[in-house]
């Protein structure tokens, strides 16, 4: 069954997030051989609707407006309602980033549908669109299908393929102006902590730090690896509580979740809030100076040693591997 | 400043998981508040006592869950109201709890209605937004700091690592992030007196709700546990041949790097 499936492109810093591709990965299995309409919203973001296109959309819908600047819940909402209006779509996919889990229950509702949040699977199966996500913090996994109404899912970063960007693709972009006004909530500033560089949440390698690093000082040598890996950095709660890091690097229960395809734990005990948002990565490295550490038993590669004398050797190793390659 | 929190009772963070009948297997597991429910339950509290108003903690649920209602009790709210599906529902998402809530909350003219971002076991983080706008009124989600001045409202919203600092006014719904508070303890007086606050028990009847108003958008089809890891490699021998090794098992046989 072809449907029409929209995909929200998230605008971050001027350039489209990646994981606004995998959305379109998403919807294109969704879309079942229907058709794939990039949504852009801000108050100058036509000049992005040509990447959406290239990475899978079949078209572009532009909806551009100076209170559109920022992101604020009522005035997306009204600009995804008047797209959905004239669109008529039978699916809708998101990123489920800070944005996407703001948004999508409010327009869910708007719209009286379900919503399947924080998918890390799309499959078609026995007629039907099978979403699978994570549930208890990673523990378990449920597949969920909607029964009625729109299809409308956010899809986790770093977990669904986006499709190879084909320069040659074209498709038509067309704006929509839509009233944007009654805003019930002001930006007033935004303070930038998350560190410059590679997001957390859709880095493809996390070296993280826990109490095992000592020191804010501490975090230095775990910068550097992230570097030449193109990596981002975070951080156990126990790091964070001792003031070694910014609370914005906790990955764990009640942190960020990530699934980066490597992920270096560095002085990290491996309690069980920390594995709730890190055990999916794809690929889990281990260094601690204690061999019976349970972060042990959830890596693939470990290293029993002193983090600070492994991690600079394993960055000049990294970089001899990077000169090879 | 009449304050609602909407709680919801989860396993508890250690709890390991296991299956069966195709369920999430419940016996002998601890159970909590949902910690970021937690957060809620405390500025709720903090705000009451800064503004004066009553704080009524709300959950949909079961039975059980009037353990952790008489907890948020203890810590300090006021009253409390389960509104107990058990006999109702067979299945439910996120849609079936946010009508049920709205439906509750709707005329009871609320100022301020303080959620977790999140629940731990769910995950879905939909709940709250939700309520908002079958309210019509402003939300603000993964707060870490709430101020209020006569109606004005001041946030600080933490959005993946950053802060915005956003003005809105009430009747407004905030949902709580780690770091907006820390949590009290219930004490031994607050346990003693929440015995006596009053904790009420409603079904769908009471609220003129059938099943069919608050019926499931979405199905769960299947529920399974991840995949066992095969037991990972604690390399060996010379630290620097361990490095060594690590990298190229990393570039060559996990393809990651
Ligand atoms: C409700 C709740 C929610 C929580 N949420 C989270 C969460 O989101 N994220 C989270 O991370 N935690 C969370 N926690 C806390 C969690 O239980 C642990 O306390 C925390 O993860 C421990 O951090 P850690 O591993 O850095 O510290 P520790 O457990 O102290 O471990 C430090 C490790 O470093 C090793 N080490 C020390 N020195 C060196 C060295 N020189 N070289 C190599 N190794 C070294 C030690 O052997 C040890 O294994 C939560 C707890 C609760 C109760």
């Amino acid at each position: 069954m072809a449907r029409k499936v929209l995909v929200l492109g998230e605008v971050r810093d001027g350039s489209l997030r990646n994981v606004s591709y995998e959305a379109i990965g998403a919807a294109k299995t969704v879309a079942e051989g229907g058709e794939v309409v990039g949504v852009l919203l801000g108050a100058s973001v036509s000049n992005l609707a040509n990447d959406l296109i290239q990475y899978g959309a079949d078209r572009v819908v532009v909806v551009e407006d100076e209170k559109l600047e920022q992101y604020t819940s009522d005035g997306y909402a009204q600009g995804l309602l008047a797209v959905i209006d004239s669109e008529q779509p039978e699916g809708i996919i998101f990123g489920h980033t800070s944005l996407g889990k703001d948004l999508s229950p409010k327009l869910a509702s708007k719209l009286d549908s379900g919503l399947i949040s924080d998918v890390t699977g799309i499959e078609v199966a026995g007629g039907n669109i099978v979403f699978t996500r994570p549930i208890y913090s990673g523990k378990a996994f449920e597949k969920k299908i909607v029964t009625d109404g729109i299809i409308f899912a956010t899809v986790r970063p770093n977990n669904i393929a986006p499709l190879e960007k084909d320069e040659s693709r074209t498709g038509d972009v067309t704006s929509l102006s839509v009233e944007i006004k009654d805003l019930r909530t002001i930006i007033k500033e935004v303070v930038r902590k998350a560190t410059e560089g590679v997001d957390l949440s859709e880095a493809k390698v996390v070296v993280a730090g826990g109490r095992g690093v000592k020191s804010e000082e501490g975090f230095e040598p775990l910068k550097e690896l992230a570097n030449v890996l193109g990596g981002a950095v975070g951080a156990s709660r126990g790091a964070c509580d001792a003031e070694y890091c910014d609370y914005s690097l906790q990955i764990g229960q009640t942190g960020k979740v990530v699934t980066p395809d490597l992920y270096i734990a560095c002085g990290i005990s491996g309690a069980i809030q920390h594995l709730a948002g890190m055990s999916n990565s794809k690929v889990i490295v281990a260094i601690n100076k204690d061999p019976e550490a349970n972060i042990f038993n959830v890596a693939d590669y470990g290293i029993v040693g002193d983090l600070f004398e492994v991690v600079p050797m394993l960055t000049e190793e990294f970089k001899k591997l990077k000169v090879n390659a | 400043m009449n304050i609602y929190v909407l709680m919801k009772r989860t396993f508890d963070t250690e709890e390991k998981i296991t299956i069966s009948g195709g369920q999430i297997n419940e016996d002998g597991a601890e159970f909590i508040i949902n910690p970021y429910d937690e957060y809620a339950v405390e500025e709720a509290i903090q705000v009451r006592d800064a503004h004066g108003g009553e704080v009524t903690v709300v959950s949909v649920g079961n039975e059980e869950a009037e353990k952790q209602l008489r907890t948020a009790l203890a810590m300090g709210a006021d009253k409390a109201v389960l509104i107990n599906t058990e006999d109702d529902l067979d299945y439910s998402d996120q849609y079936t709890t946010a009508k049920i809530l709205a439906e509750f909350l709707k005329d009871k003219e609320a100022d301020l209605i303080i959620g977790g971002n999140v629940a731990i076991d769910g995950g879905s983080g939909q709940v709250g937004p939700r309520v908002a706008e079958l309210l019509g009124i402003p939300y603000v989600t993964t707060i870490t700091k709430l101020e209020i001045n006569g109606s004005d409202v001041k946030v600080v919203r933490d959005v993946e690592g950053d802060s915005e600092v956003i003005e809105t006014s009430l009747p407004l719904l905030v949902t709580a992030q780690q770091g907006l508070n820390e949590p009290r303890y219930p004490s031994l007086p607050g346990i003693m007196k929440a015995k006596k606050k009053p904790l009420d028990e409603l079904e769908l009847d009471d609220l003129d709700l059938d099943e069919d108003d608050v019926e499931a958008k979405t199905k769960t089809i299947e529920i399974y546990l991840p995949a066992q890891k095969a037991a990972g490699r604690v390399l060996e021998g010379e630290l620097t041949d361990q490095v060594k090794e690590l990298v190229s098992l990393l570039h060559n046989e996990a393809k990651v790097v």
